[in-house]
């Protein structure tokens, strides 16, 4: 039916200048030169991925090992093997284990959610709570805390305040129908300074037993996160649901007439990232408050090692997400035992320093 | 050819609207292959908007587009992005990537969901960066381009595109006056191989060495629609951009100059 693609070059009518001073042999070479620069490209990109793997393995096994108890890397294995017995086994796979598949998970639900946010808004310096959604969940959060509730009523209420954020700035900004990432942003960033003053106001207003709790969710704490079996299964949903759209969004990211020009269907795919980002985030806060950090600067360190491409992206960023928050929370615990750090501060001590190294050393 | 019983792109009846503002009405045009139209007209009359409409990316009120005798609606969006390009205005970019990179954006419609750019993909690409002399930079971050290397690599990214019909909005800004004859021969000669060229210029004697088509709009939601020689002449465009103008032949070639 379409009509058959035309060549780019026409002949005669080629370039002057260009042409003029490459003989063919140096486009030969030119052209030899950037197959070799794409391959080698997608090489590095695909070893870079390989070793955030193995990064990743590598501080989970830390994690189950390091701690008050001493424990062997033997031991670690048996419990994985499922031969746990003795005090050792029953702290490693009652506490240990879901304490690491916790941090590695809302570490890697925070990355992926700022990788998609920063698409999505079009803005180097989104990250997952610009939107609002960590001061609904905050509020929600706060309030069961303040009202005495339970661990398990907090989670429900950290969750349905991020929800509800979701939904009111997702309204407020679609008031038009015209959905602009400016107005979307804009809507986010108030919803999230009211939050913010609502959550102040309840910290003047509690006791100063419940303040230390508040304080701990706000920076975030892995300690509480018994289940996070619910959230690793929301991780995998986000990327099989965006990854199959990764390089959409790469078009996305050259702008919205780009994409559109280019058969991207915009509007659902911009719907289909705000809820997935949305959900992601929701879920992490829900299961360790409010982490800093890890959904702004993982990106960016990723995107420096590897370049724009979120067909490597978006799996990268998860599994560096879920690195770093497994390692600064193993930290959290053990370096100055038995006092526990909030995590959310030491993701700040490790991923300033080196982020702000790889942005001194990489020029781009 | 198989394009030869349909034109590339046509428009019947179209009336655009911006706000409660007419761009245009009853606008009727074919476009054939080997045709290079250009759209003119004042700043804010609508350029940009007509030429969305033609490209499909903005709904018309009244009437149709058709590319290859189908109508726009009948279109699926990948089918349509192999077959039309577009190239917009100047934009910012938000981050870094390689100019090659950039450029492979253009393959995007013809690669597959699961599908990663080729080598041959590359070879397109690289050779549509040669066509805007590009190709020795292919690794630059395009955060560091100048104006005009940034409007020829988004050039480059259309051609990577190869479609049958182009329509590009103001493609020589920023541009010297050596790539703005480069990238206008380049386009008539891409016509001459059997594509279709949808252009907005604002420079009168280029649109008058380039276009076999004009449409002018005036801003005011009147427009003047025909062949080169017609819509060029000196009392059509003194009154659409309020300004005295006198058409010269020198040397075969028109030229307009300010009164």
């Amino acid at each position: 039916m379409r009509a058959k693609a035309l060549p780019i070059s026409s002949g005669t009518a080629a370039h002057p200048r260009a042409a003029a001073p490459f003989s063919g042999d140096t486009r030969a070479v030119l052209t030899a030169r950037a197959l070799h620069n794409r391959m080698f490209a997608r090489k590095s990109a695909f070893l870079t991925l390989a070793l955030l793997l193995l990064a990743s393995v590598c501080t989970f096994l830390l994690a189950l090992r390091a701690g008050s108890l001493d424990a062997a890397w033997g031991d670690v294995f048996a419990v994985l093997g499922g031969q746990a017995d003795g005090t050792l086994g029953v702290v490693i796979r009652e506490l240990r284990l879901p304490r690491a598949v916790a941090a590695f998970t809302s570490g890697a639900l925070l990355a992926l959610s700022g990788a998609l946010m920063q698409v999505l808004l079009r803005n180097p310096l989104a990250d997952p709570y610009v939107l609002g959604i960590s001061g609904g969940a905050a509020v929600g959060a706060l309030s069961a805390i303040l009202l005495g509730a339970a661990t398990w009523m907090v989670d429900g209420a950290a969750f349905a305040g991020a929800a509800l954020a979701m939904l009111v700035v997702f309204g407020l900004s679609r008031g038009d129908g015209s959905w602009t990432q400016t107005r979307l942003l804009l809507t986010g960033v108030i919803v999230a300074a009211g939050c913010g003053a609502v959550v102040v106001f309840m910290l003047v207003m509690a006791t100063d037993t419940r303040i230390q709790s508040m304080l701990f969710w706000l920076t975030g704490d892995v300690s509480g996160a018994a289940r996070p079996w619910p959230a690793l299964a929301v991780l995998v949903m986000g990327l099989l649901a965006t990854l199959p759209f990764a390089r959409d969004l790469n078009v996305l990211a050259r702008g919205e007439l780009s994409a559109r020009a280019l058969g991207v269907r915009t509007k659902a795919l911009r719907l289909l990232v705000y809820l997935m980002a949305s959900l992601l985030t929701a879920t992490a806060v829900t299961l360790v408050g409010l982490v800093g950090f890890v959904g702004l600067i993982v990106p960016h360190l990723v995107r420096l090692a590897t370049g724009n491409d979120q067909r490597i992206l978006l799996p990268a960023s998860a599994l560096a997400g879920g690195a770093l928050l497994t390692l600064a929370d193993t930290a959290a615990r053990t370096l100055v035992a038995p006092i526990q750090l909030p995590v959310g501060v030491l993701t700040a001590m490790i991923g300033v320093p080196v982020f702000l190294f790889l942005l001194v050393r990489h020029p781009r | 050819m198989k394009t030869d019983a349909h034109p590339l792109l046509e428009a019947a009846d179209l009336a655009v609207q911006v706000g409660d503002r007419w761009i245009c009405c009853d606008l009727s045009m074919r476009l054939m292959p080997g045709e290079r139209l250009v759209l003119l007209g004042p700043n804010g009359a609508g350029k940009t908007t007509l030429l969305h409409t033609l490209a499909g990316l903005r709904e018309a009120q009244r009437g149709e587009v058709r590319m290859q005798g189908r109508a726009l609606a009948a279109w699926p969006g990948r089918e349509v992005a192999q077959f039309r390009g577009v190239q917009p205005q100047s934009q910012p970019d938000w981050f870094a990537a390689t100019v090659m990179e950039t450029a492979l954006v253009g393959r995007h419609p013809h690669l597959g969901r699961w599908a990663w750019e080729s080598d041959a993909d590359v070879r397109v690409a690289n050779e549509a960066l040669a066509c805007m002399g590009l190709d020795h930079m292919g690794e630059r971050n395009i955060l560091t381009l100048s104006g005009g290397e940034r409007q020829r690599l988004a050039i480059a990214s259309l051609l990577a595109q190869q479609p049958a019909l182009y329509l590009l909005d103001e493609p020589l800004s920023h541009l010297d006056l050596h790539y703005q004859v480069a990238v206008l021969e380049h386009f008539s000669a891409l016509a001459r191989a059997g594509a279709g060229v949808v252009m907005v210029l604002h420079d009168l004697n280029l649109a008058a060495r380039f276009a076999d088509h004009v449409v002018l709009l005036d801003g005011s939601g009147k427009m003047v629609s025909g062949t080169a020689d017609e819509v060029l002449q000196a009392d059509v465009l003194s009154a659409a951009f309020g300004h005295p103008l006198r058409r010269h032949v020198i040397e075969g070639q028109v030229a307009f100059l300010l009164e």
